[in-house]
């Protein structure tokens, strides 16, 4: 039992990871794409590749394989992003199942017995899960407070132009198509560091896990948590990873067939589209016009923590 | 002197035939009205220029200088800001972040420094440039007299300020010349007179002008001079006077009398 709260705590993460990435193209910029499978497994196979055969460490294969997976994305984008909607959509499928397609011709078989990451002479095993839960976090939360300060900058905000209306936007002289692929490439290198990630915590690399379903449920995570919003989104990545493990964690495995889930994420989006289609959480509202600086709010905010924590004591 | 200038431009979808050779021309901080029937070509014309679409042929000269075919987002760069004719604004925004997109080139943009430099300086001082920008659109707000509105949802405005509120999008990127597509369009009459107001104020701030309207009273009481066009072709232009009296122009809106009498 406990055992599955781990598990899901590390796919949570390793989802959220993605879900961001998604977040920045579909919620912020409004592209809805379908290939983070695509991008996940060119993260997983470059962090293999490094680590196996260049021999290179887990941390240095890291930015390796962001940056191979951006490239990736930047070769699917530019062609790409001149479509719209559902066209977008049916090509970003495409081209996600033909990196699925060319890592199985190439390799069919996968890599096995990566070397461990390891960090200060740790060694991330893995049967030890909560030191993949620990790193794993660690670096959603670093990347959610980085994505966060882009949505809330000039970039970001250009980017929700664009989503609300393109023709406005490049007549408030913001370059679309300079954003929709920043964007793009941003986003697709989220995937390939939830890839890394991935590679690091099973040590083994097998076409099989990069089929359609998972980009699926990475926009799932994203539309049910709220699109537009970092925090809905690890929201919305626990939501799906519990669902994924349900049948483990009622220990029901033998009555509820592992299709099940994927029923479940179809009647749960309908559901939301039904009753709340801007998402559990909803979009974040950032207000501007808050005249304090950033340490005064954090100041603020902890002096609000502290009265909290007096009237608790009286 | 002369801002804007086209030379011969056309417009063709298909077999049909938009705009039509039109020399038209705005000189520099007058209001310039145009004005035609439905279907005479007067949003195409705006399209050409503020470059949402390109002409078949000719050219456009903006302050000397060739500006056929660029980009719209450079084409507002360069000094040429719109409205349209259905109202585009960022509804699901606040009023205040409307009108900070229209800063977006005016504050974090530095010509004179590399692009990535740029970017990653906005990145890592977001919060004092949002303070910024966010001082200047409060600014726009107030010349327009919409600072209490300034958290409310675009969308939820009346229709009368969400076009204003367009404008003020528009002159927050500080054009040298503003276009307007109908904007008094669905106004009730107090609403149209303030817009009147308002475009008198935008003219003092030395903003060249040029309107499309249907509302005949606006635009000969705020337009210094009117070109008309009719059929994607240029039919007369002139001061507000010549035009009321210009034969063309009463055929081209009322048809012709019958001459057998």
């Amino acid at each position: 039992m406990l055992n599955f709260f781990q598990l899901i705590l590390i796919y949570a993460g390793i989802y959220a990871l993605m879900a961001i990435g998604q977040n920045c193209i579909t919620g912020y910029t409004g592209m809805l794409s379908l290939c983070h499978a695509g991008f996940f497994c060119i993260g997983s196979y470059a962090t293999a590749i490094m680590c196996k055969t260049f021999g290179l460490s887990f941390w240095l294969s890291l930015p390796v394989a962001a940056i191979a997976t951006g490239l990736v994305g930047l070769l699917i984008g530019i062609p790409t992003l001149r479509l719209k909607g559902d066209y977008l959509c049916i090509a970003t499928l495409g081209l996600g199942e033909i990196i699925r397609n060319i890592a199985t011709n190439v390799n069919p078989v996968g890599y096995n017995s990566i070397p461990r990451a390891s960090l200060f002479g740790y060694q991330f095993a893995s049967r030890n899960k909560l030191a993949f839960i620990v790193l794993i976090w660690v670096f959603v939360l670093i990347f959610y407070i980085l994505f966060q300060q882009l949505a809330h900058s000039r970039i970001g905000r250009a980017m929700i132009a664009v989503r609300e209306d393109e023709v406005a936007a490049q007549s408030n002289g913001i370059n679309v198509t300079k954003y929709k692929i920043s964007s793009f490439v941003l986003g697709a290198a989220m995937g390939g560091i939830a890839g890394c990630m991935q590679t690091a915590y099973t040590l083994t690399v097998q076409p099989g896990s990069y089929t359609f379903m998972v980009s699926v449920m990475v926009l799932c995570t994203v539309v049910l948590g709220g699109m537009g919003n970092g925090k809905a989104v690890i929201l919305g990545a626990f939501i799906i990873q519990f669902i994924s493990y349900l049948p483990q964690l009622t220990g029901l495995t033998n009555v509820i067939p592992a299709q099940a889930k994927q029923m479940i994420y179809g009647l749960l989006l309908v559901v939301m589209m039904l009753w709340r289609p801007q998402g559990i959480l909803g979009r974040d509202r950032f207000r501007y016009g808050d005249p304090r600086t950033r340490r005064e709010k954090i100041a603020a905010f902890f002096r609000r923590e502290g009265r909290n924590a007096e009237g608790g004591a009286v | 002197m002369r801002i804007l200038e086209t030379e011969h431009l056309t417009r063709e979808f298909g077999g049909v035939i938009a705009v039509n050779d039109v020399d038209f021309h705005v000189e520099k901080g007058l209001v310039t009205g145009l004005i035609g029937p439905n279907g005479a070509g007067k949003t195409t014309l705006f399209n050409q220029i503020t470059g949402v679409d390109k002409p078949t042929s000719g050219r456009i000269i903006f302050d000397g200088r060739d500006i056929t075919g660029l980009p719209a987002w450079k084409i507002s760069r360069l000094g040429i800001a719109r409205t349209f004719q259905n109202i585009r604004l960022y509804k699901e925004l606040t009023v205040v972040e409307n009108v900070m997109m229209g800063l977006h080139f005016k504050v974090g943009s530095d010509p004179f420094r590399h692009r990535f430099q740029q970017a990653v300086k906005s990145y890592i001082f977001a919060s004092r440039e949002n303070r910024e920008v966010y001082r200047r659109a409060m600014e726009w707000l107030s010349f327009f007299e919409m600072e209490e509105h300034a958290q409310d949802f675009a969308g939820s405005l009346p229709y009368g300020k969400q076009r204003e509120l367009e404008i003020a999008r528009a002159l927050a990127a500080e054009p040298k010349l503003l276009f307007l597509d109908e904007p008094a369009a669905g106004m009730n009459p107090s609403e149209t007179a303030h817009l009147m107001q308002v475009v008198a104020k935008i003219r003092q701030l030395g903003v060249t002008v040029v309107l499309i309207e249907h509302d005949m009273k606006l635009v000969m009481n705020i337009c210094d001079s009117i070109t008309v066009l009719n059929f994607g072709v240029k039919i007369a232009e002139g001061t507000p006077n010549e035009i009321k009296h210009d034969k063309g122009v009463i055929e081209a809106y009322l048809g012709r009398e019958e001459e057998d009498e």
